[in-house]
Formats: structure tokens, C-alpha cells, sequence
């Protein structure tokens, strides 16, 4: 369960996300405006904090800035309708760790707060490799093992397993992909990065009995060993 | 406001006026520097002229007594242009002379000084002719008083001349200044007045109209074709703005009646939550169509009002096709075709690498889409060259090509040339694709290769040794203000 504090000044949209969120099991409180917010995420410890950007009071980047400068580092998911780069790079400059353009399904946001959650506080904490049931990735090596098979990967096949098994167990979308994997901002019409998700599926699935990548429905792909 | 405050407060009268009362003073100062350095001139020449007379005639006195002298002046008297000579006895009876009258005084006073005196001369005058002249006196011995003394008749002719010639010179500055004003007036006049008529057709909203252009180039005509070139930047502005509009309407319209129907069908036929279920679906592929069309319609917009250089940096452009090509490659494959790259080492640009990432991005989804042939191999080539110093990146297939005619419509908004819509699909991709390549300052060309489509997009190419970006990333986000949403 994850202590969640969602500042976001329309009600309706916040009512939502809290509901949703407690839905999937977290705990989530709600702030109005920017001056609530702040002093809430400075007295209680969160785990994630999801900020609108537009807020009355105090802005979202400034209660950010105002958090970071205090020295909080929690987690925070900016959400925002200004979803073009240059805003992007606006707010995660200011310290902000995910950005998320309004309107936004449910799904990708669960989806990004579930993966804020999980990474690694500091970089002693990153794991030089990575294993799901049988299947292992050294980062050092940059090898990848199946049981006692050797896969060979392409560099960016490496990075997309390296990326899902980062996130072992939890939901990640198209679009956390092609951020994260690719590097690029942008929006495909078509399905390629699912066409990339079979070849990766094809290498460290077929031939064995369990699988381990899977498809959401609606959402995007996760990596977890269902024999457990 | 009369034509006359009109007239006096335009800027050529003023400046008329201002040059008119700078070239007066300055030719007036000149014109009497002159005068007065040539009466100086002549006054010291007259002194001299005097003073060597008196000496030579005070010599002939001592030696030869007063009939020499008398003899002298005698002879003397009789050149036409003489001197002026009186020699008095110390009863101040004239002896030998050419002056009928003259103030007494001056004899009187022999101290040598030099005057400047009313006189009638001897002989050709008449007695009330006065003339002027400089004189002096000197006393001899015996009682005897010379005076020798010049005419000033020239000298004064020639002050007149220069008196008449300032007031003449005058009179020409002040009407050749009121010439000019009168002609450049007139014309400026002309020229300001048939721009201020247009501007006001222009603002009742006819944007058609334009400033004249004179064809000789002058400031007027500079003025005037930036001027019309900043409106036909915003006829053009206005009228994709109308055209922007109507699509949106019509292209809106469809999906959200698609919306309706759908909802209205389910609450009135559905039974069962399964059916409800599958509606519900429906409605939030067809919801998220429409948010991907609005996205996408926002997103051209603000690349299109985005300041070229904003953002922009040094991009390696073989690596840039190189991952495009990585990314896309599995899936064209998977259709069946072959996607190709034809790189040449070295090639770089300044540009913003998302949105020229996904302008090929778009193009290569196209060519996915509409660029399969009847028969035949189906390839998809991306490329890119230096051409005329521009960095050019094309993307070209095997397909059917796009007629000439529809080449330049095809990138306007919501303009798909499949009517019947089969592929998924906003219509907007090119658009997106044309606003990318115009930030760049470059177009997006479109021609029918052979056979297939030929895409191009031309970028600033970065100048070779060069380093860094020329507007890093961090450039415009630092200190930035959070805009409004």
C-alpha cells in the first residue's frame, strides 16, 4: 500500500484519482491548492506525491522547487495539461520526477506511480542484475540467461528487457516504453512498439512452458513468473 | 484638421524650414566675413596710400619750400584719379587743392589721425554733391597745413554689391527651400496618403488589398514590401485559422454523431451488462480518437507558433535515421516490406530532435499505410543528404504515389485522400509533418518518384567545427515561468 497525496485543485478530478487509487488498495489524501499541499508533503512522509501543475495559491513547479530545496525527495508524478517537450523538461527540471499530459487513462497513471514507487531511492540501490523465475539479466555482462540458455539481445532489445524486468511484476504502458527505452517524445499512430514487445517475447518465451512477458489489455505489458 | 496644419506638420515642412534657416545663417555669416575683411583690406590700403603721399609731398616742402609744393599738388591734382589734396596758409586760405568743401574742423585739428569725412570735390561736382573720403592732416612749418586724403567711392560700391547680393542670395535660398518642400511634400504626401488607404480597406477587413509599390526602390517602396509581405503572412494565418475551423467542424462533427448514435443505441437496445460493457468500450476508443485529434491539432498549432531556434540543438542526423530505422524496421518487416537507410557519414543539424523525429516518424507511417504497391517489392527508403547547404531528409516508398494536383492539398489539416477512411488515422499526420519542417525553416516537399512517393523535409545543416548547440535545451526552460494551462 502507498501513501499517496494528490494536490490538484479541481475536485472532480482529484475525487477521481483518490477513488481510483484506494480502489487498487493505496491510501490516498487530498490538498486544493498549492499552499496545502506543500505544507502536507513537508509534514507527513509520503511515497508519492502527484501534482497539477496549475494550482491557486502556490504553482505546482514551485511547490516542487519548495520541496526539493527543503530537502523532501519524494516521488513526484507532475500532471499537467501542457504536454508538449519543452514543458516536460520545464517540470522535471524543477525537480519533478514523472510527467504526465492531461487527459490521461487511468491505466498509464496507475501504471507510472506504481513504477515511481519503485525505483531505487539511490544509486547504491540498483541492482546489477535482474531475475524473473528463470530468467536473469546481468547488467554488468550485458547477458541474458533463460534457465541455462544463453539469449543473445540486440543493444536495444536489452534496454526494453532491462526497462520491464526494472518493473518486474507492475504495469508498464506504450508510452513509459518509448520515454524510457527509445528516448524520444513522440506519438506512433501505429502498433511498433508491440511489434518490438513479440520479437523481445519471441527470444525469451518461446520454447519454454511458462511465460513471462504478458500483455494488459488496454494498458500496455509486464513481466512477472505466474508459476509463483 | 485644415490642409494647411496639415501641411505645416508634416515632417518635410519642418525639415524645409529647418534647412532654409541653417543655409541662411551660414551664407549670411559667410557673406559678411568676406565684406568685412575687404574694407578692412581696402581701409589699410587707403592709410597706406595716404601716409606715402604726405611723406613724399613734407620732403618736396623741405627741399623746394611751398612753391615746389604748390607745383606738386598742382600737377598731382590734374590725373583723373587723384588724390585728394588742400594746402591751407595759417589763416586757412586754401593755396592749391581739388576739395571745394569740407568740414572745417578737420584742418584744425592736425594731430596726424586718420578721419573719415564728407567732401565736395573741386571742379566736377556739383555744391551739394556729397562723397566720402579718408583724410589726414599735417601741419608744416611755417603754418602751412597739407591735407592728402582718397576717394572711399569704390570701396563703397563694393559694400553695396555685397549687400545686394546677400539679399538676393537670400531670397533664392528661401524659394528654392519652398520648392523643394512643395515637391517632396507633395510626393511624400502622395505616397503616405495611398498607404494609409489601403491600411484602412485592410482593417474593414478586405485582407486582399496591398500597398503600392513605385518601383524605384526608395524607403517608401522598402516600407511597402515588408508590409505586404507581413500581409500575406497574415491573409495566410487568417485563412488556414478558416480553414482550421471548418475542418475541425466537419471532422469533429463525425465522431462525436458516431458517439451519440452509439449511446443513445445502447441505453435504448442493450440488455445486459455485457452489452452495456462493449458500449461503453466502443465510446472510449471512439473518446480517445478525439483526444489524439485535438492533440494532434494543438500540437501543430504550437509547433507553428514555436520561434524557429527555440529549443533547438546540434543533432547527429545518421543517428537520428539510424533509430527511427531500428524502431519501425520490425514492423515494416512484419508487413511485409523492406525499410531501407541511406545515410552520408557526418551529417548533422541544428533542430529540435523530437518533433524531427516524429515528422519521420509520421512519414514512415504513411508510407506503412498508403505506400504498399499493387505488385512488386514493397520498400520504404529513408535518406538523407546535404543539398544546397540544407540538411534533407526524405522518406520515400514503392506505392501508388499521390496525384500532382492533390500534392499540396495533402498537407493541410484533416485532408485524407482514402474517402473511404479504411486506415486509421487523424488526418493530420503531414500537416504535423509540414509545421516541423517550417519551423526548421526548410518544407515538406512531396513528389512522385518512380514509382512511389518521395517525401522531403530540408533542416538547417550545423555548421562544420562549430560546437555545441546554438539554443541548448536548457536555454529557454531556465527561470522559465510556468505557463497557464
Amino acid at each position: 500500500m502507498l501513501q499517496i497525496l494528490v494536490i490538484e485543485d479541481d475536485h472532480e478530478a482529484a475525487n477521481y484519482l483518490a477513488k481510483g487509487l484506494s480502489e487498487l488498495g493505496h491510501r490516498a489524501d487530498k490538498a486544493d491548492d498549492g499552499e496545502t499541499g506543500l505544507q502536507m508533503a513537508l509534514d507527513r512522509d509520503y511515497d508519492i506525491l502527484i501534482v497539477d501543475r496549475m494550482l491557486p495559491k502556490r504553482d505546482g513547479l514551485a511547490v516542487i522547487e519548495e520541496l526539493r530545496k527543503s530537502g523532501n525527495h519524494t516521488p513526484v508524478l507532475i500532471l499537467s495539461a501542457l504536454g508538449q517537450v519543452d514543458d516536460r523538461v520545464t517540470g522535471l527540471k524543477a525537480g519533478g520526477d514523472d510527467y504526465l499530459p492531461k487527459p490521461y487513462a487511468f491505466t498509464e497513471l496507475q501504471a507510472r506511480v506504481e513504477a515511481l514507487a519503485r525505483r531505487p531511492k539511490s544509486a547504491s540501490q540498483v541492482e546489477t542484475t535482474y531475475t524473473v523465475g528463470d530468467l536473469t539479466l546481468d547488467r554488468m555482462a550485458h547477458s541474458c540467461r533463460r534457465g541455462d540458455m544463453e539469449i543473445p539481445l540486440q543493444p536495444r532489445e536489452f534496454r526494453l528487457l532491462e526497462y520491464l524486468m526494472q518493473h518486474a511484476g507492475q504495469v508498464v504502458t506504450r508510452t513509459m516504453l518509448l520515454e524510457n527505452v527509445w528516448e524520444y517524445h513522440f506519438d506512433p499512430q501505429t502498433n511498433v512498439i508491440d511489434v518490438h514487445i513479440s520479437r523481445l517475447r519471441g527470444k525469451i518465451d518461446k520454447g519454454f512452458d511458462v511465460p513471462l512477458l504478458h500483455t494488459i489489455r488496454g494498458a500496455g505489458y509486464t513481466i512477472r513468473d505466474t508459476a509463483h | 484638421m485644415t490642409r494647411l496644419t496639415r501641411f505645416t506638420r508634416t515632417t518635410a515642412f519642418k525639415l524645409s524650414l529647418l534647412y532654409i534657416a541653417v543655409f541662411t545663417l551660414l551664407s549670411g555669416f559667410l557673406l559678411i566675413y568676406i565684406s568685412e575683411n575687404t574694407d578692412r583690406l581696402m581701409s589699410e590700403q587707403v592709410v597706406q596710400t595716404i601716409d606715402a603721399e604726405l611723406k613724399g609731398l613734407s620732403d618736396i616742402y623741405v627741399r623746394g619750400g611751398v612753391r615746389d609744393l604748390v607745383e606738386t599738388i598742382d600737377r598731382r591734382t590734374r590725373h583723373p584719379d587723384a588724390s585728394l589734396y588742400l594746402l591751407v596758409d595759417f589763416a586757412g586760405n586754401a593755396l592749391v587743392g581739388n576739395i571745394a568743401r569740407l568740414p572745417t574742423t578737420v584742418l584744425e585739428e592736425a594731430d596726424g589721425g586718420i578721419r573719415r569725412v564728407h567732401y565736395t570735390r573741386l571742379g566736377q561736382d556739383s555744391p551739394d554733391t556729397q562723397r566720402q573720403a579718408m583724410v589726414r592732416t599735417f601741419e608744416l612749418r611755417g603754418g602751412f597745413r597739407l591735407l592728402v586724403g582718397r576717394d572711399l567711392g569704390d570701396q563703397l560700391t563694393f559694400s553695396h554689391l555685397l549687400g545686394n547680393a546677400l539679399r538676393l542670395w537670400l531670397i533664392v535660398v528661401v524659394a528654392m527651400g519652398a520648392m523643394t518642400w512643395l515637391f517632396v511634400s507633395q510626393r511624400v504626401m502622395k505616397r503616405i496618403d495611398e498607404i494609409t488607404d489601403t491600411s484602412r480597406t485592410i482593417m474593414t477587413g478586405d485582407l486582399t488589398g496591398r500597398l503600392p509599390i513605385a518601383g524605384n526602390d526608395d524607403e517608401f517602396d522598402r516600407l511597402a514590401v515588408s508590409l505586404n509581405t507581413m500581409l500575406d503572412r497574415i491573409e495566410l494565418l487568417m485563412r488556414s485559422m478558416k480553414d482550421v475551423t471548418d475542418n475541425i467542424a466537419h471532422d469533429l462533427k463525425t465522431p462525436l454523431t458516431r458517439l451519440q448514435t452509439r449511446v443513445e443505441t445502447a441505453l435504448r437496445q442493450a440488455e445486459g451488462q455485457s452489452c452495456y460493457k462493449e458500449a461503453l468500450e466502443e465510446t472510449l476508443s471512439e473518446t480517445d480518437h478525439l483526444l489524439r485529434i485535438f492533440n494532434a491539432l494543438l500540437r501543430i498549432a504550437r509547433i507553428e507558433s514555436m520561434a524557429p531556434g527555440e529549443v533547438m540543438e546540434r543533432t547527429d542526423i545518421n543517428n537520428l535515421i539510424n533509430e527511427v530505422s531500428e524502431l519501425y524496421e520490425p514492423l515494416v518487416e512484419d508487413e511485409g516490406g523492406v525499410l531501407e537507410t541511406h545515410v552520408c557519414d557526418g551529417l548533422e543539424a541544428v533542430c529540435q530532435k523530437d518533433l524531427v523525429f516524429q515528422g519521420l516518424v509520421n512519414l514512415i507511417e504513411n508510407a506503412l499505410k498508403y505506400g504498399r504497391p499493387m505488385d512488386g517489392e514493397f520498400r520504404i527508403r529513408i535518406s538523407a543528404e546535404e543539398r544546397e547547404g540544407r540538411t534533407v531528409l526524405s522518406v520515400s516508398d514503392t506505392g501508388p504515389g499521390i496525384p500532382e494536383k492533390d500534392q499540396d492539398r495533402v498537407k493541410d489539416r484533416f485532408v485524407r485522400l482514402d474517402e473511404s477512411r479504411s486506415e486509421p488515422g487523424t488526418g493530420l499526420g503531414l500537416s504535423l509533418v509540414k509545421a516541423v519542417a517550417r519551423l526548421h525553416g526548410g518544407e515538406l516537399q512531396l513528389t512522385n518518384g518512380d514509382p512511389g512517393l518521395v517525401a522531403r523535409i530540408d533542416l538547417t545543416r550545423a555548421k562544420p567545427g562549430s560546437s555545441g548547440s546554438s539554443n541548448g535545451h536548457g536555454g529557454k526552460s531556465d527561470g522559465a515561468e510556468p505557463k497557464p494551462e
